[in-house]
């Protein structure tokens, strides 16, 4: 163990220190500046701050404050995926915020706050650093949803999530309880220790990595765990769903590689069944009803419902290209959803809610840019080469066929097959219906600098991909 | 000269998408322009397949114009192309048909610049499915193709053209998703067996004939299945037909004749570089079930083309009707059977594709393609009444013209394994005979029944010039066939070997076998 708090740990927290610090400064500056547009602009300073510190640890192989933190590659990693998503979430906010005419300073902070918790979930290798960053992350993004205060459906998004959300915490705390109970300590390698000196049936056991996993499984919004999604994506604030759909969830799935892989990995066999019973009904649950959505908002929830069924696969064949899969997998969707949600936002007028399908009709006649990128965004969702969309479905398909798990392949395969048609819908609304009066855009600079950036990555990956490859290969060694 | 060969199945691949990138900057008025730079482009891109025609080796029974590049290289996954007899025309098929095609778009009124932009791109995803020799690429060209052909259909359709595009691409999507699994495992088995992780497609058919890699039966024939499937998607072999017609009737003439004339074609390409090389099992022992299907879809595409009211959707059930004579040729593993299965794949496309600039040529005159409207316009439209004739004998496989030499190879290939097939078969030529000729009866002979016939004018420049390069083709390829079947000769030979092929002795050797 040796000394608990060394001055040197600091250096390796220095990112999501940064960010803390940042963040209060922001709540401060907010008694001051009145134009809170100039605060989104302070945040995504503070992100790039944040980010020359992740850099000075690029490489860096370390444990912190007595093993309850890790610094590797792969924290590395997804750290940066939390970055850019928080980012270019900022980056879409100011504008809308505006029309929503809640542009609030503590809106940032939290962005910020809620960053910083999932990037200590990405490096936490103990249950009580996992719960208290999940928790931190978890807080911070209830308020954002119920930022509209004074719209009815965004505060019921906002109850519905923290009701929902705290029911799960709890059940997946007492997995962490009785986990503790069975190793007498809480680092991942313990208890990965004390499972494998017990039978696999054991049902003590048994009972710690359903009741884990059921907790886990609502975080990423897998089915039969989903239900709170729709909602609550449709009521937040549309760059808080955007901003939800790719970063929550990268950090959950991080949190979860780390518990499958390491803390509960003797209990594989098991998990392995049930998580491949999720990811089938994740990923055919969330396409079919993503079929009968005409809400935007609805649709891109079912679709990011799948999604997280998709990146199950990775988990479940569990070697190195299922986890370079899930990394790279992540990383394309974080650019490409936020790319898609992005035109969503700029859907969004004073007085226009902007969120239904008839409302994007004829995209292309007024606004043929927006609408090509859109298509761009959906065809890679959709999983269409030359996208990057193609390159990350490729790599967990055919981790899947590596270890074996064909029929799981084969069912992924037609889901995305399926998933095709309703990403096409709104490309039949775009190019192939009338205009009408209501389809004009609201853009900003920064909207139109993530909306570049998202395509230029989109189509980068999907045309060569290999240097992103590499980096996902550094993130996952050989036998993780 | 090394340069250039080793490069010119990348320069025509891609010259097309590199002029949908600069259509691109075309500014939205100046229509005319981005017709003739799209047309420009085109027939460049002809010209430089000129150049695989001109230095192609016969003898040589490998691939040539080679490119191997690592693209992927985690994934073993390389820029491999290269062409060799049996894809050689298929590649000149296309970079033809699109000028021509381009040309039938003249009248195209609405968001010109985008239509043509996605008539290129169309074009680098069909030559690049018949050029690559890599798996992964492969796979890439052929869902690239996909996107182009949705918004052809989609948006310059006719009324019900989202329906019939949607259903374009999830037939379509729904077989080739099942495809990439097979690759995918495909990499990996082989991988296993050989140590070398690779999508080559030369390597994997090396390992698998060279006995390193074994398949055991059941995965065979699910490798062999899920590619089978895609490809009979895309042919289309009855009964999953059911997607053609609505596509065609809804696309645009020139979509149409591209869906027609290439896209259909790299069904059965396919079936002939993968499902016959890689698991020559599997196909000896589905043949049966195959030719059957071909033959069933033989009588029931005629029989249907028969009955049907709309020009568009009688060509569309021919196709199926005639596609069914090349899987038929294919799964007969002889020399002919196989030769005159891919020279029906060349004379299908001229002959379908001149059908239905045909069919658009007077669509765009009155707005219907109805049989019943039409009557009589030999009177006003001379030139063209020549034309349709030449191309409708062509289509039912009159000596002499393109249509006679792939359908006959084929069926003596089939009657000397299968006779019954071959018997059957031969009773679809006669009922393409039949509604050919009854279409072509009442359309252009009789007199004019219908007023608004009477103010027809005849083929214009443009409409010529699209509709000569390939009655010249139809006579070309009828009369010097050996032109077009000597280049396929080596490959074909070493494709059979590969796949075990059925010995046949003639008495007398075919008239038509150099």
């Amino acid at each position: 163990m040796g000394q608990f708090f060394k001055l040197a740990d600091l250096g390796a927290i220095a990112p999501e220190l940064e960010l803390i610090l940042w963040g209060m400064g922001i709540l401060i500056a907010d008694l001051i500046i009145k134009d809170k547009k100039k605060l989104g602009i302070v945040a995504i300073v503070g992100l790039f701050v944040s980010g020359i510190f992740l850099f000075r640890l690029n490489g860096v192989e370390a444990t912190a404050y007595g093993g309850l933190l890790v610094i590797d590659q792969f924290a590395n990693f997804f750290k940066l995926i939390f970055l850019v998503a928080a980012t270019l979430a900022i980056a879409i906010s100011m504008k809308y915020l505006d029309i929503e005419r809640e542009n609030h300073g503590e809106y940032y902070a939290l962005i910020l706050f809620a960053t910083m918790g999932m990037m200590f979930m990405a490096g936490a290798v103990d249950l009580v650093t996992m719960y208290i960053s999940l928790e931190t992350m978890a807080i911070a993004t209830y308020v954002l949803v119920g930022f509209l205060r004074s719209s009815q459906r965004s505060n019921e998004a906002s109850l519905k999530y923290f009701l929902l959300g705290a029911f799960s915490s709890g059940i997946l705390l007492y997995g962490m309880s009785l986990l503790y109970g069975i190793s007498g300590s809480t680092r991942f390698i313990d208890i990965a220790e004390a499972l494998s000196r017990r039978p696999l049936n054991d049902p003590i056991s048994l009972m710690a990595m359903i009741t884990l996993s059921a907790g886990m499984f609502f975080k990423i919004a897998a089915v039969p765990f989903h239900q709170w999604t729709p909602d609550a994506y449709e009521g937040a604030p549309t760059s808080i769903t955007a901003y939800m759909s790719v970063a929550v969830k990268a950090a959950s799935f991080a949190m979860m590689v780390r518990v499958f892989m390491v803390a509960i990995y003797p209990m594989r066999p098991h998990w392995v069944a049930i998580m491949a019973a999720v990811s089938v009904m994740t990923m055919t649950v969330g396409n079919i009803a993503a079929i009968t959505q005409s809400n935007i908002k609805r649709l891109l929830a079912y679709s990011s419902i799948s999604h997280a069924g998709y990146v199950l696969i990775g988990l479940i064949a569990g070697n190195q290209t299922g986890l370079i899969a899930v990394a790279i997998y992540l990383l394309i969707y974080t650019f490409t959803n936020l790319g898609a949600w992005a035109v969503v936002v700029a859907l969004k007028r004073r007085d226009v809610i902007g969120e239904h399908i008839d409302e994007m009709s004829g995209l292309f006649f007024k606004n043929p840019v927006a609408a090509i990128l859109m298509l761009i965004f959906l065809l890679s969702l959709a999983g269409i080469p030359p996208t990057a969309g193609f390159i990350g479905k490729f790599y967990l398909f055919a981790s899947a066929i590596e270890t074996g798990h064909n029929t799981l392949a084969v069912i992924a395969v037609l889901n995305a097959a399926i998933s095709i048609y309703f990403y096409l819908r709104i490309v039949v609304a775009m190019f192939m219906r009338e205009p009408n009066e209501k389809t004009e855009l609201t853009y900003s600079p920064a909207l139109l600098t993530v909306l570049a950036v998202a395509f230029i990555v989109t189509m980068f990956i999907g045309i060569y991909p290999d240097p992103f490859i590499s980096m996902a290969r550094l993130a996952i060694p050989a036998g993780f | 000269m090394d340069f250039i060969n080793s490069n010119i199945l990348t320069i025509v691949t891609f010259t097309p998408a590199l002029g949908a990138l600069l259509l691109l900057f075309f500014p939205r008025s100046r229509a005319k322009t981005a017709r003739n730079f799209a047309l420009i482009i085109s027939i460049l891109a002809f010209l430089f397949s000129l150049h695989l025609v001109a230095h192609f080796d016969s003898n040589a029974s490998g691939f040539q114009y080679r490119t191997d590049r690592a693209w992927i290289p985690s994934f073993g996954i390389g820029y491999q192309l290269g062409i060799d007899g049996i894809s050689l025309f298929l590649v000149l098929l296309t970079t033809l048909l699109t000028p021509l095609a381009i040309l039938a778009s003249t009248r195209i009124r609405d968001r010109v610049k985008e239509y043509f932009l996605f008539m290129l791109l169309l074009e680098t995803g069909v030559v690049g499915v018949f050029c690559s020799l890599d798996l992964f690429l492969f796979y890439v060209f052929w869902e690239v193709m996909l996107v182009p052909m949705y918004f052809l259909i989609g948006v310059w359709g006719g009324e019900r053209r989202i329906y019939a595009a949607m259903k374009f691409v999830l037939y379509t999507m729904a077989g080739s998703v099942l495809m990439l699994v097979a690759i995918i495992a495909l990499y990996f088995l082989n991988g296993k067996a050989t140590g070398a992780y690779t999508f080559s497609y030369e390597l994997i058919l090396a390992a698998i004939h060279g006995g390193k890699l074994v398949l055991e039966p059941a995965t065979e024939r699910f490798l062999f299945l899920a590619f089978f499937v895609a490809f009979a998607i895309k042919v289309p072999l009855f009964p999953f037909h059911t997607w053609l017609p609505d596509a065609h009737v809804e696309a645009p003439t020139a979509g149409s004749v591209l869906l027609a004339g290439v896209l259909l074609k790299m069904g059965t390409y396919g079936m002939l570089r993968f499902s016959l090389p890689l698991f020559p099992n599997m196909s000896h022992l589905f043949a049966p079930f195959i030719t059957l299907l071909a033959v069933v879809g033989i009588i029931y595409g005629a029989l249907v083309a028969m009955v049907q009211p709309d020009m568009k959707k009688l060509v569309a059930y021919s196709s199926v009707s005639h596609m069914g004579f090349i899987v038929l040729g294919i799964f007969s593993f002889t020399p002919q059977g196989v030769e005159g299965a891919i020279f029906q794949m060349l004379s299908h496309g001229v002959s379908t594709g001149a059908l239905f600039l045909l069919v658009g040529v007077i669509y765009e005159r009155r707005h219907t393609r109805l049989i019943e409207e039409f009557g009589g316009l030999a009177h006003r439209m001379p030139l063209y009444a020549a034309f349709f004739l030449i191309v409708t004998l062509s289509s039912i496989g009159l000596p002499g013209m393109n249509g006679f030499v792939g359908e006959f190879l084929v069926l003596l290939g089939t009657f000397g394994v299968n006779k019954p097939r071959g018997v059957v078969a031969a009773a679809g030529v006669i009922l393409s005979a039949v509604y050919m000729l009854w279409m072509f009866q009442r359309v252009i002979w009789g007199e004019i029944t219908n007023e608004k016939n009477r103010t027809l004018t005849d083929l214009v420049s443009y409409e010529k010039a699209m509709l000569i390069p390939l009655l010249f083709l139809i006579f070309w390829m009828g009369i010097y066939s050996n032109h077009f079947l000597r280049p396929m000769d080596a490959s074909v030979a070493r494709l059979l070997s590969q796949t075990g092929k059925r010995e046949i002795q003639y008495a007398v050797a075919p008239a038509l076998q150099p």
